[in-house]
């Protein structure tokens, strides 16, 4: 008996039980959409993540005050005041690799305009914060070097902020008050979206970070220094030098930890994703186990449809069967039903992941690597339990098989 | 028939040369043949009958090489088959055998077209062919218009027909039928037994019939009877 004959033998028996083929099936079909939707997912978070890093801004190195062993990142900002503004003016004197540098304060307060409150994120930065962090104006022009040096009572603010404060109105040369201080509104920065972990990127006003010192804050070192690196091939290359410069400037010795910590979005970035990428995994192997318990179920099926089909069997090995053909009937019997179960799991892991991404807002995206690696596992999860009460079925005895009621 | 058909020569389709057989159950050896010669000529129609344990099913399934002999040899068409391999055996009942059972023994669920075709599939014959064959032996068999329908919609003596056709459309060499009538009732069986005589007297098929009743016995034209795993008479039926 040759395989197209095998396959319609094999699809006729499942289609005479259809209720048990659809609820043996009913394991691959839950156990593939599961890996498929997960890893989608897994994989959309991922994507999600990557672009919000690198939205921070290309090249870009952060320092921030406090060794990593002192606490002083996980302590957020502030818990160490070992950052000074000359430390950023002389990274950006002395390291040839940095193309920009911006100190930053950061504080979080109450903004007035008129009848309007918004409470916010307040950056203290430098003026070439915009070109740090790829962020284009969209309105007025952003504050100087000179209003830096003067602690000028200027600021730009977000599409967010904006929408808060101005409604419809023209913010730009209007006067708001920061912990009330007033500030001339100099720009509106152009959207930016959501920066990972949930931070509106938008939801900020910059202003030079001399004035928030001086005037809000009364404090004379920063929260961080960011560092636009001249190319991304030169970004390895700036953390060097201003580590060394750095420990140069803060007197410590060596065999002594910074009392700072240069982070590189680049390393950030394959950080996480080695994260989330460990995560797809891990959800995928526990999606595999329902995987795994389709294909005992299909076993299991298939040993009692052995037992109950043994006169069948018996009937076509007395009429010429050879073992092979009862084998591949069965196998054939198996896989049909695991395969058919995994394009149905494929179709609904698809749909459901595609479903989920978009009330969770994650760009999802069906990937044939993983489709086709899902496809296969099906027809290996169809073979595999499948050839054990194949090879049972073939190993029958025909005459005891005739007898059997 | 002026012909003596025990003659046991090389012609012979079907021949039994010191045939053994021996079950052994929880270790306790069970005799079921103890020592057969036989010889059965081509074109024959031959009953074999005996008490019930007394090794005719046992014999059937050699000569329908579902099974293998403990000692001896059986030739079939003049080829020894008792050494041949379980794939072999399955091609040699496929093409040169056609059984028929107590039970009908038809595939469930399934068209008698369908089953009447199952010995062609295995034979690797084309679908248009398999089923023209197979509508043939169905008319011929007086089952016209219930190509498509199941066993279970069929009575016993139609089920008997649509596996006497199954048997037929290999076109084999012998027919081994294991008490064919022995689930009808005595009108359907004489149905049937007629069946029987006239594919044997019209189309030379051999047949081999094993039952234990005297009339169904007395249509073959050589009756062998069986008493605890040896031929105890072999006689021309007049
Ligand atoms: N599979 C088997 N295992 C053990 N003993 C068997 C088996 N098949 C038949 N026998 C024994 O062999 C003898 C002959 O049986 P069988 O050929 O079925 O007789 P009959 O068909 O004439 O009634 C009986 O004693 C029976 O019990
Ligand atoms: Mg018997």
């Amino acid at each position: 008996m040759n395989i197209p004959e095998a396959f319609k033998v094999s699809t006729r028996a499942l289609y005479k039980n259809k209720m048990r083929s659809v609820l043996t099936g009913l394991g691959v079909i839950i156990g593939i959409a599961a890996v498929v939707a997960l890893v989608s997912i897994g994989q959309g978070v991922s994507k999600k993540i990557e672009n919000q890093i690198s939205s921070l801004g290309s090249n870009l190195l952060i320092v921030f005050p406090g060794s990593t062993s002192m606490g002083g990142v996980h302590g957020g900002f502030g818990s160490v005041n070992t950052l000074m503004p000359s430390d950023a003016t002389a990274i950006a004197s002395q390291v040839p690799d940095a193309l920009y540098v911006s100190p930053a304060v950061r504080w979080v307060g109450q903004t007035i305009f008129q009848n309007q409150n918004w409470a916010t994120t307040i950056m203290g930065v430098g003026p070439s914060f915009p070109e740090i962090r790829d962020w284009p104006i969209a309105e007025g022009n952003f504050f100087d070097k000179e209003d830096v040096d003067g602690a000028a009572n200027v600021c730009a603010i977000g599409q967010v902020v904006k929408d808060q404060l101005f409604g419809g109105i023209d913010p730009i040369g209007k006067i708001i008050k920061i912990s009330n201080i007033p500030f001339r509104v100099v720009a509106v920065m152009a959207a930016k979206g959501t920066a990972g972990f949930g931070q509106d990127q938008d939801d900020m006003i910059l202003a030079p970070y001399t004035t928030i010192q001086k005037k809000l804050l009364g404090i004379d070192y920063l929260n961080l220094i960011f560092v636009k690196a001249i190319s991304s091939s030169a970004v390895t290359g700036a953390q060097q030098e201003i580590e060394s410069l750095l420990r140069q400037r803060h007197n410590i010795k060596s065999k002594v930890d910074d009392d700072f910590t240069i982070r590189n979005v680049t390393d950030m970035l394959s950080a996480v994703m080695n994260i989330t990428n460990m995560l797809t995994i891990f959800l995928g192997s526990i999606a595999s186990i329902s995987l795994l318990v389709g294909g005992i179920g299909i076993m299991n099926i298939m040993l009692v449809s052995v037992t109950e089909r043994t006169r069948e069997i018996g009937i076509r090995m007395a009429v010429g069967a050879k073992r092979r053909d009862i084998l591949l009937q069965f196998l054939l019997e198996a896989v049909t039903l695991s395969t058919i179960g995994g394009i149905i799991g494929i179709i609904l892991g698809s749909v459901l992941s595609l479903t989920a991404g978009t009330f969770i807002k994650i760009p999802i995206t069906i990937n044939v690597f993983p489709v086709a690696i899902a496809f296969f596992f099906s027809f290996a999860v169809g073979v595999f339990f499948g050839l054990y009460p194949a090879t049972k079925a073939s190993k029958l005895n025909p005459i005891e098989a005739l007898r059997y009621e | 028939m002026s012909q003596d058909t025990r003659q046991d020569n090389k012609d012979s389709v079907v021949r039994a040369v010191h045939l053994k057989k021996t079950y052994f159950l929880d270790g306790v050896a069970v005799p079921a043949l103890k020592e057969v010669n036989l010889g059965i000529a081509k074109g024959s129609f031959v009953s074999i009958t005996g008490a019930s344990g007394s090794g005719k099913t046992t014999f059937m399934n050699i000569l329908g090489c579902l099974d293998k002999p403990t000692e001896g040899s059986y030739y079939l068409e003049g080829t020894d088959v008792s050494s041949l391999t379980p794939d072999r055996l399955a091609d040699i009942r496929n093409e040169r055998i056609g059984f028929i059972f107590q039970n009908f023994n038809l595939l469930a669920r399934t068209s008698a077209m369908e089953n009447v075709e199952l010995p062609l599939v295995y034979a690797g014959v084309a679908r248009h062919e398999r089923q023209k064959k197979a509508r043939e032996l169905l008319e011929m068999m007086g089952l016209k218009g219930f190509e498509q329908h199941f066993p279970q919609q069929l009575s016993g003596g139609q089920q008997q027909r649509v596996a006497i056709a199954r048997a037929l459309v290999n076109s084999p060499s012998i027919i081994l039928a294991d008490e064919p009538t022995g689930n009808l009732d005595s009108k359907t069986s004489y149905e049937i037994m007629a069946i029987l005589t006239r594919l044997n007297e019209q189309m030379g098929v051999t047949i081999i019939l094993v039952t234990h009743e005297h009339d169904i016995a007395g249509y073959a034209q050589r009756i062998i009877t069986f008493r605890d795993g040896l031929v105890v008479s072999d006689t021309v039926n007049k």
